[in-house]
């Protein structure tokens, strides 16, 4: 097996997955609240309904509003290709470090938000307008728990910060720990689940991703759900592979490949059956909090730092 | 005497000739086509002397103009063909968009003098080699600039503008002209080659960084030095305000460069030195872009935008003067091309985006955003090119500003351990800063496009509105295909910048800009990060080629219906967001900065349910107006109302004044 093919395989499989993905945490979710829930295949029997349907579009939608699921749906996945899930150093991963993958998003979400605005209801410019001021408060916390993990591994190449934590000896590293804790709670907030925002809820005054999505229809519908799935499973696989790598292959040969698909997906399953332990004991923010969760993950980013320069600086 | 200064005084040259045609041109279409002729071959010589300076070197000329025992000192080393590659190309655009802009004027001679002069001022102050040439040109740049900004003179807005504009210009030249003094006295000579040469005690480097930095800053715009700028850029005609905002404030940064780069000994910086640009320069990005997320008047908007953006340019600059003084040249050079990178693009974006601004207030005749609203349909392609100039703006690839500030983020994070822990934790803190205000740019472009362009005409203006004229659409279109090369292809223009850390750091990046080839931006080594435009567009393109491709309805049309409007049949365009609903979150979660203002009045007349009408009025002062600027204002009119007696004396009063003048100036003299 050659790299680009494994590269390849890597993206199909998290553009396949991340249905699946979103199936398994509702089935946690409804298993945790003593349901029977739709099944792990739920959501790509959604997609394939929707993709299916015919497309309604306000008379006065521009064509912003008719490509931005296009420009959202391939963003996001260039975003999804870039990260390394099984072996580590893959073709594409070089053509974007950690910092271009986050801009990779903001395009996706730019456009996302313009087309809330396009149609002129005021469901969309609130959705737009909660978007964008929420994830510009949760960038800087981004920012800080990138740079905490790029100060031990000297880079910012998802490649070169894999390589370094697997390679390291394991150890309790007290930045590490702040880092991933700031790291989860931006990721929970930019996928927009509780306690942020709710995906499951429609026609709610607090909602803000579906109140940006509100006017689409068919597949173009259906582009932004399977993009905002897609976006959800490669926060999860970042944050494996940015804090237990283990496991990931180096080689692209069958066996290593293999071995680094079954890590991955029990990592990730774990991962996601947390998110949902949370979602199910938790209740959603008051929107006005929100800001205060994420200056809180901004602050425990920063002591990350902090914490880095005072105690494994000299260590 | 080499092609390339050649080039640049001949830039200058049709400048002047440009500022003298009018004299002799008075119709109206003559002057507009003269002088938008004159500073397009102006805009394309200076672009060309530029990238000729960069590439075969500079050369120094002593011209036989000037004071008999100071003739003007020209010099095109790599910093000033820079500069002049910056100003040409924008300059070109602006001249053609001109053309088109200026057609419904009817008195230009004012516009068709000034705004030549204005040019040559920019073009003399970078090419200046002496700190005569240098100030005789900053201060044309400056008083053409009033004239401009005063051009619609007959409104009492632009007025005030053009008196704020030009009382701090002039503070900012007495700051520059100290500066100069100090260096002077090392010196012995105006001549900047005698400064680079002369040794100077660190107290008085120190002394003329303050007296440079607070002078370049205060007409950079940065807070809270920046008082003058949201004020002045909006009144001016869209054609200048571009200039003013895409050059003229680096022009400023260029003065900066010069004199605390160059002129004082490169890489000779004291530690605080660094952190203060550094600080200033967060502090200025924060709060531009908190400023710029309230206005509403959308050339005002534009004008805090430069405000932050010149705080991008300074967190470059400040990371590089920290690391150059910690021992790591090849970082410092890494910084120094970030800033220019950025300096670069914000010239081509903010252009852009002033452009766009007058072609919509041409076609509405407002600046006011709340009256605007579904412009992409009437104006499809200033739409389009707007939202280039957006998507450059907020940073997003595969556009210029975002490399640049990928750049810039490099520098923080690679910057290893300086000095103390606090000046170590400063580095990424002003990282987060700048990232906190790029995502707050996103957000108000997001606003500023969707309140603009998308959604519902919200008045008569708006629906009105109709596209520009072809001189105006290609004006545009330039600096639009501008940002995406430079997005695209890094690696192509680095090693042009790359000069200038050359000449005043003497370290290269040379070396890892190349190792990778065209396609991959790697800074510093491939290890440490990569980045590849190219592929990410081609990755886009193909990958969203196919999704449309394989999603297309084959056959199937879209069906278009009424927007969706929770069963209420009596939807009208005021529903929308507007650009103050837009902000409103912010408003609420940084209330402590922003202080607004508000006001609600509810009539209400037949029950004290039923509200006849509403009224809701939210004003945003600026902080620093507020708590610097009129306590200023009110310290200098009460001196005045203590001193005014003192103008009512007799004859003898005045002699006696006048000779307890000249005693003291022999006292200090002798």
């Amino acid at each position: 097996m050659s790299s680009a093919s494994v590269q390849i395989i890597q993206a199909v499989m998290l553009l396949l997955f991340a249905p699946l993905a979103a199936g398994f945490i509702s089935t946690c979710k409804a298993r945790l609240q003593n349901r029977r829930g739709a099944g792990v295949l739920q959501p790509w029997r959604n997609l394939r309904k929707l993709f299916k349907k015919e497309v309604v579009m306000a008379h006065h939608a521009s064509w912003v509003f008719r490509f931005a699921p296009y420009i959202v749906f391939t963003a996001t996945l260039m975003a999804a290709s870039v990260v390394p899930a099984l072996l580590v150093d893959t073709p594409l991963s070089l053509t974007a470090d950690v910092i271009a993958l986050v801009a990779l998003l903001a395009l996706a979400r730019f456009f996302l938000a313009l087309a809330g605005m396009d149609i002129g209801t005021a469901f969309g410019g609130m959705g737009a307008s909660r978007e964008m001021t929420f994830s510009a408060l949760a960038e800087p916390a981004m920012l800080m728990s990138i740079f905490v993990l790029s100060l031990s591994a000297h880079s910012t190449n998802l490649t070169t910060m894999i390589t370094h934590t697997i390679n390291t000896p394991f150890a309790l590293h007290p930045s590490l720990a702040f880092a991933m804790v700031a790291m989860v709670m931006i990721a929970v907030a930019e996928n927009g689940r509780i306690p942020i925002d709710n995906p499951t809820t429609h026609l709610e005054l607090t909602m803000i991703h579906e109140a940006m999505i509100l006017e689409y229809s068919g597949r173009h519908l259906a582009l932004l759900e399977w993009a905002a799935m897609v976006k959800l499973l490669l926060f999860s696989t970042l944050i494996v592979d940015l804090f237990m790598p283990w496991g990931m292959t180096a080689q692209a040969d069958l066996t290593g490949v293999a071995i680094a698909l079954g890590l991955w997906m029990v990592k990730v399953a774990g991962l996601l059956f947390v998110l949902a332990l949370f979602e199910t004991s938790m209740a959603k923010l008051r929107l006005f909090e929100v800001p205060e969760y994420l200056s809180g993950a901004f602050v425990i980013s920063f002591l990350g730092l902090l914490s880095y320069y005072m105690l494994e600086v000299g260590a | 005497m080499n092609t390339a200064i050649i080039l640049a005084l001949a830039a200058c040259s049709m400048a002047l000739i440009a500022a003298l045609a009018p004299l002799l041109l008075r119709q109206p279409v003559a002057q507009r086509t003269g002088l938008s002729l004159l500073l397009a071959a102006s805009g394309l010589l200076a672009m060309i002397a530029g990238i000729c300076g960069l590439i075969l070197g500079g050369d120094t000329l002593i011209l036989p103009l000037g004071l008999p025992w100071m003739p003007m000192h020209v010099r095109l080393d790599a910093l000033a063909s820079f500069f002049c590659l910056v100003i040409g190309s924008l300059l070109l655009p602006v001249a053609i968009y001109s053309q088109g802009y200026l057609r419904d004027e009817t008195r230009l001679t004012s516009l068709a003098i000034f705004m030549p002069l204005f040019v040559l001022g920019m073009l003399g102050v970078v090419l200046s080699d002496d700190a005569f040439t240098f100030m005789l040109f900053w201060e044309l740049m400056s008083v053409s600039s009033y004239f401009l900004v005063t051009f619609k003179h007959e409104n009492l807005e632009n007025r005030k503008a053009g008196f704020i504009y030009l009382l701090m210009a002039h503070m900012a030249g007495l700051l520059i002209l100290g500066s100069f003094a100090v260096l002077y006295a090392a010196a012995g000579s105006f001549e900047f080659s005698a400064m680079r040469e002369a040794a100077i005690s660190p107290f008085w480097a120190s002394a003329a960084f303050l007296l440079a930095g607070f002078g370049f800053g205060t007409k950079a715009g940065v807070v809270p030095l920046h008082g003058w700028l949201p004020e002045a850029h909006p009144v001016a005609p869209s054609n200048v305000s571009a200039l003013m905002s895409g050059i003229m404030l680096k022009v400023a940064i260029f003065g900066f460069i010069r004199v605390c780069w160059d002129l004082m000994g490169s890489g000779d910086f004291q530690w605080w030195w660094g952190a203060l640009v550094l600080a200033a320069g967060s502090s200025s990005a924060i709060t531009g872009v908190l400023m710029a997320l309230q206005q509403h008047d959308l050339k005002r908007l534009l004008a805090y935008h430069s405000i932050e953006n010149i705080g991008i340019i300074l967190i470059g600059l400040g990371l590089s003067m920290l690391l150059a003084h910690f021992g790591h040249p090849m970082l410092a050079a890494l910084g120094l091309v970030a800033a220019l990178y950025h300096t670069i693009n914000h010239a081509l974006f903010k252009g852009l985006l002033f452009m766009g601004a007058g072609a919509v207030l041409h076609s509405t005749g407002t600046r006011d955003m709340e009256s605007m609203g579904g412009l992409i349909h009437r104006m499809p392609w200033t739409a389009a090119l707007f939202l280039v100039a957006c998507l450059s703006i907020s940073a997003l690839p595969p556009f210029n500003g975002f490399v640049s500030e990928w750049l810039t983020f490099q520098t923080a994070l690679m910057a290893p351990q300086m000095g103390g822990a606090l000046l170590t934790a400063i580095v990424p803190f002003s990282a987060a800063m700048l990232a906190l205000a790029g995502a707050l740019a996103a957000t108000c472009f997001v606003k500023v496009f969707g309140v603009v362009f998308l959604g519902h005409a919200r008045s008569e203006v708006a629906t009105s509105a109709h596209e520009v004229d072809n001189w105006m659409k290609v004006g545009m279109a330039i600096p639009a295909v501008f940002c995406l090369l430079l997005g695209l292809l890094p690696v192509l223009f680095i090693p042009l910048m790359d000069r200038v850390p050359q000449l005043l750091l003497h370290a290269s990046l040379a070396d890892s800009i190349h190792a990778h080839g065209w396609l991959w931006l790697t800074p510093i080594d491939v290890a440490h990060s990569s980045y590849s435009a190219p592929i990410v567009l081609i990755g886009m393109l193909v990958l969203g080629g196919l999704a449309f491709w394989l999603l297309h309805p084959k056959g199937r049309t879209i069906r278009r219906s009424v927007m969706w409007s929770c069963g209420n049949p009596h939807v009208n365009a005021r529903m929308q967001y507007n650009a103050t609903s837009f902000s409103q979150p912010l408003r609420r979660i940084f209330a402590g900065i922003y202080r607004a203002e508000e006001e609600l009045h509810i009539e209400r007349s037949r029950h004290k349910l039923l509200a006849d009408s509403v009224h809701y009025a939210v004003h945003v002062g600026d902080m620093a107006v507020q708590y610097l600027y009129q306590p200023i204002g009110k310290l200098t009119l009460y001196i005045a109302k203590l001193l005014q007696h003192e103008h009512q004396r007799g004859i003898h009063a005045y002699l006696a004044y006048t000779f307890i003048t000249i005693l003291f100036l022999l006292a200090v003299y002798i």
